[in-house]
């Protein structure tokens, strides 16, 4: 008998489908997802994929949550366990009290179950075979019926899936009608059959709003359209090929001319990253805003481009979506990892400005402004996404854009200006920022030409070798880095609702499930000032905000505690002050990892109060 | 020293183009190089092949990878952008560039280290690919910035300086570049300037990937017997298929007496092409038997030079990517933005 009652909770529980990669299985999962918010509550959904692209474990949770908890929550209330090779660790993944799906088609031993939950057959199979003779059609549909079935236990609005079968087959009627026959064919088999509603369930609600249901990933490459990017070179990897995708798609529905057809954009798959990056640089040299998309693999083949960028200062945009470690199998999950191999990326003295977003709206508006930033700065700037935004369905604020916004070409010097007489020297610091004017090239016959190399020149870009020229180079680019700091998004700041002495500092997709973990530490007694960093170089607001507190927690997703090394070193910080709570298993971090880690620590820290008398 | 700039003084008896310009005009910083290196015969080249057409200055694009080679864009073409950029990734950097803006007339300088080793991968993708170019290999058979050591092209069995006796194949740009479809290819010798001037020429009014390799040897560390990249050897064993005149507008500026057949080439821009063939049975519009000829000829240790190659109606990667006539660097917010009207349906349909 089941030692744990069964889970009993509206709208605030996990689902997990465990499926067989290449089954189909995707689409019908994404249409579970929709269909919850079309109930007004919000989900955060979760792939849990491997590398390959058949015939391998993959996993699809959602996160059912009225109150909006977006981060992954930990834990499985429901398992709905369609793949047999995983089953032992899928059934021993669900809480106690919690509740296992399956197909009963096939009758299975007693010890293939667990007492403390409880298990719901439905004999999908047996359903499908007997409606469908095509074995895709039967892949397929066994999807959806499992969907139907779902949808009576959780007691769904059925007509809300309906309309969304209805919007997704819109002019596809023999699709449509199949699909919609499909779902109430498991429906109605788990009305007649099975005692619903289940404990979990899904009510109306009106937690939703305006917001849309959008991968960082596309929102990001919206963002380079907006921000103007016309160039874009890239090499396919995991997890950030449907970037560039993304943009393909967006550019062939945004950025055709529509008298000509024409492009107003260039694409290129470059031979590898080198390549792809050369490009982006060529083409910021020529004065087209350029973009690569990659990852950390990516990132450690262009490291030598991304140092001629910064030393011959040339603007260049690199979307780096953030996964685990070299190889494959593992780097199709999520990571923080390559803060400090993108912060000093290169051979010389460098370092680079990077964007931290922490949703698909903030991807889309920070994409869009590394164009800007980079052209003002002349120099490469990164967009840390990592596979938990990249790649997953969010819940974001809808994207806005304001139309009177021009784009920020920097500091170019035109032909007009240069037949006013203007100075022009390719390196001088005229206005005391650190930040030259550039030309492009074919700008004047006679004035403004210069010839680019990474160093070996003088204010005016002429060649010499000598020590102080290359000295006054280098001190110049370290005030182009001061002012960046004034650039750059500034951190947010939220403080805790008492007078605390302690901070926390987190960034990028660490975000919702930090926000989460702050009121679970509220309730066991903690008080925490939050400060999400949303950019490198650090704001002075940073150092301002250790300085304010006994001490800090970093949080973030890598070994090593890498934005803590680059606070410390960047901000002149004694370590001691900053505290890491790392969380590294390539799963996205959680609410309750967070607060059990600073809650646990901020436990043993509390002096014990003297017991009073009599108390 | 580089940055001392040439005097400028404009004799007014010196030849003027087209545009009013004379040499001067074209050239650049004093070169750097040794005395008597072959980069700077291509580097002289390449300043009368512009001044030929009546190039501006300004509207070339000099962008080259890391060597002796690569160095020389700044010893022409003083009023143009040149960019030394990358050991090996002269062809991205181009490719990159060129998207940026498809009018400008852009010119790789590269070495045949920087090509044909640490860069082969960039040299035959940007080849593949179509850029709209003229890529020029300066191929002394060793890297001369590093002082000597052999390159993937020198020839097999050939001797260093040190002594050293070279056992590996050696690569054959030109042969790779018709293999990978350039549209233009040529070989010629740095010491030739009658056969090497008028191909620059073609290659600069070439629509497409024109790829140009010069033998230019290094006085330094290739020059000595037992090179097969040394002036004496070249000068023994080139082959000539045929001597280019370019014809512009204008009157015909080098036909001098044309030996043999003399075929006529019209490119895309009008340019017409008169190739007067030194051998009979050389056809420079058949790419096969282009590839068959040199193998031929370099089975006997010969080193074909001349217009190997060209296919007048060639088109460039801007066609295949169907961009917009503009310069992509020109468009602006209201070419680029497509507004918030667009985001609101955008939205609508993320819901
Ligand atoms: C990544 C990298 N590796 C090595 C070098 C050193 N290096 C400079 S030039 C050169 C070879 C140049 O040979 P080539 O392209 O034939 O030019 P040449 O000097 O012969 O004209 C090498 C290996 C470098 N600059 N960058
Ligand atoms: S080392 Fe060789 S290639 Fe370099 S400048 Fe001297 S002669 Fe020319
Ligand atoms: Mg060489």
């Amino acid at each position: 008998m089941p030692a744990a009652s069964p889970i009993s909770s509206v709208n605030d529980f996990v689902v997990r489908f465990a499926n067989v990669n290449g089954s189909g299985s995707a689409s019908a999962n994404e249409l579970f997802a929709r269909s919850i918010l079309r109930h007004g509550v919000p989900v955060s959904p979760r792939n849990i994929f491997p590398s390959n692209i058949q015939g391998l474990p993959t996993w699809y949770e959602v996160r059912v949550t009225e109150d909006g908890h977006l981060g992954a929550r930990g834990g499985v209330d429901m398992m709905v366990a369609m793949n047999p090779q995983t089953w032992d660790k899928d059934v021993a993944s669900i809480e106690p009290g919690g509740y296992l799906f399956y197909d009963s088609t096939k009758p299975m031993p007693s010890s293939k179950f667990r007492d403390d939950i409880s298990v719901i057959g439905v004999p999908l199979t047996a359903i499908t075979n007997s409606t469908y003779t095509d074995p895709r059609q039967r892949q397929l549909f066994k999807n959806i019926i499992y969907l139907g079935a779902l949808s009576a236990l959780f007691e769904m609005d059925a007509k809300l899936i309906e309309q969304l079968i209805g919007e997704q087959y819109k002019g596809k009627e023999k699709l449509l009608s199949s699909n919609v026959h499909a779902l109430h064919l498991g429906r109605d088999w788990a009305l007649q059959n099975l005692k619903c509603p289940i404990g979990l369930r899904v009510r109306k609600a009106d937690k939703v709003g305006d917001r849309i249901f959008v991968e960082g990933n596309s929102a990001a490459a919206l963002g380079a359209v907006y921000g103007g990017a016309s160039v874009c070179a890239w090499y396919p990897i995991t997890p950030s090929s449907s970037l560039a995708d993304a943009f393909t798609s967006h550019c062939k529905r945004l950025r055709h001319d529509p008298a000509t057809g024409k492009a107003k954009y260039a694409i290129v798959q470059g031979e590898d990253e080198l390549a792809s990056i050369g490009i982006v640089i060529g083409a910021g040299w020529n004065g087209a805003r350029a973009f690569t998309a990659t990852s950390g693999p990516g990132i450690s083949l262009m490291q030598e481009f991304i140092g001629l960028s910064y030393f011959a200062e040339i603007p260049a945009v690199i979307m780096n979506v953030q996964r685990a470690g070299p190889s494959t199998g593992m780097p199709t999950r999520t990571q923080q990892c390559d803060v400090i191999s993108c912060a000093y990326a290169s051979h010389g003295d460098t370092k680079h400005p990077l964007l931290f977003p922490e949703d698909p709206a903030e991807a889309f508006d920070m994409a869009a402004q590394c164009f800007d930033l980079a052209e003002r700065l002349q120099t490469t700037i990164f967009l840390m996404l990592d596979l938990d935004i990249g790649m997953n369905h969010r819940l974001s604020r809808p994207f806005k854009w304001d139309d009177s916004k021009q784009l920020d070409r920097g500091k170019v010097m035109t032909a007009a200006m240069l037949d006013d007489g203007r100075d022009f020297g390719r390196y001088l610091d005229v206005d005391g920022d650190g930040i030259p004017y550039r030309t492009y090239p074919g700008t004047h016959p006679t004035k403004g030409s210069f010839f680019t190399r990474g160093t070996s020149r003088d204010r005016y870009a002429r060649y010499t070798e000598e020590g102080p020229a290359y000295q006054d180079n280098m001190q110049r680019l370290l005030r182009k880095f001061e002012t960046a700091k004034d650039l750059v998004p500034r951190p947010l700041q939220a403080n805790a609702g008492k007078p605390t002495k302690y901070g926390v500092i987190y960034y990028g997709s660490t975000t919702p499930a930090m926000d989460e973990a702050i009121g679970m530490l509220e309730a066991r007694g903690h008080q925490l000032d939050r400060l999400r960093v949303r950019a490198f170089p650090f704001h002075s607001s940073v150092p301002n905000f250790i300085a304010d507190h006994d001490f800090v927690y970093v949080v973030e997703q890598n070994r090593d505690a890498q934005l803590r090394s680059l606070i410390v070193n960047e901000c002149g910080i004694d370590p001691v002050r900053l505290v890491p709570i790392l969380h590294y298993d390539g799963t996205p971090i959680t609410a309750r990892f967070i607060a059990k880690a600073i809650g646990d620590h901020l436990d043993q820290l509390k002096v014990t109060p003297l017991r009073k008398v009599g108390a | 020293m580089t940055y001392i700039a040439k005097p400028k003084f404009h004799h007014p008896g010196l030849p003027k183009n087209e545009l009013g310009y004379t040499h001067r005009d074209y050239e650049g910083k004093i070169s750097t190089l040794c005395a008597g290196c072959g980069h700077d015969s291509i580097t002289a080249a390449i300043i009368e092949a512009c001044f030929q057409l009546s190039i501006e200055p300004h509207r070339v694009a000099k962008i080259s990878g890391i060597g002796c080679s690569s160095k020389t864009p700044d010893y022409f073409l003083g009023n143009s952008h040149g960019f030394n950029s990358v050991h090996g990734r002269m062809p991205s950097v181009l490719t990159g560039a060129n998207l940026a803006n498809r009018d400008l007339i852009y010119l790789g300088v590269s070495g045949d280290g920087d090509s044909a080793s640490i860069g082969f991968g960039q040299f035959a993708h940007s080849i593949r690919r179509g850029v709209n170019m003229t890529y020029i290999v300066e191929n002394n058979g060793v890297y001369g910035l590093t002082k000597g050591q052999f390159s993937a092209t020198a020839d097999r069995g050939s001797k260093s300086k040190r002594g050293v006796v070279n056992s590996d194949n050696a690569i054959d740009l030109a042969a790779m570049a018709l293999q990978l479809g350039a549209s233009f290819v040529a070989r010629s010798f740095s010491g030739d300037k009658t056969q090497l001037v008028p191909i620059v020429e073609a290659a600069i009014r070439h629509k497409g990937a024109a790829f140009i390799d010069v033998i230019s040897p290094c006085v330094a560390f290739n020059n000595h017997a037992g090179s097969t990249k040394s002036f004496d050897y070249v000068r023994e064993h080139n082959e000539a298929v045929n001597r280019l005149d370019i014809i512009t507008g204008r009157a015909p500026i080098h036909i001098e007496q044309a030996p043999g057949t003399v075929q006529m080439v019209e490119q895309h821009d009008g340019t017409r092409l008169a190739l007067r063939k030194l051998d009979a049975d050389y056809d420079a519009h058949d790419r096969l038997a282009a590839m068959a000829f040199l193998q031929k000829h370099a089975a006997k240790g010969q080193v074909v030079t001349g217009l190997l190659y060209v296919d007048p109606e060639a088109d460039d990667l801007h066609s295949h990517l169907n961009t917009v006539d503009a310069a992509l660097n020109t468009l602006e917010a209201k070419d680029l933005c497509p507004g918030q009207s667009a985001l609101d349906k955008i939205n609508a349909a993320l819901r």
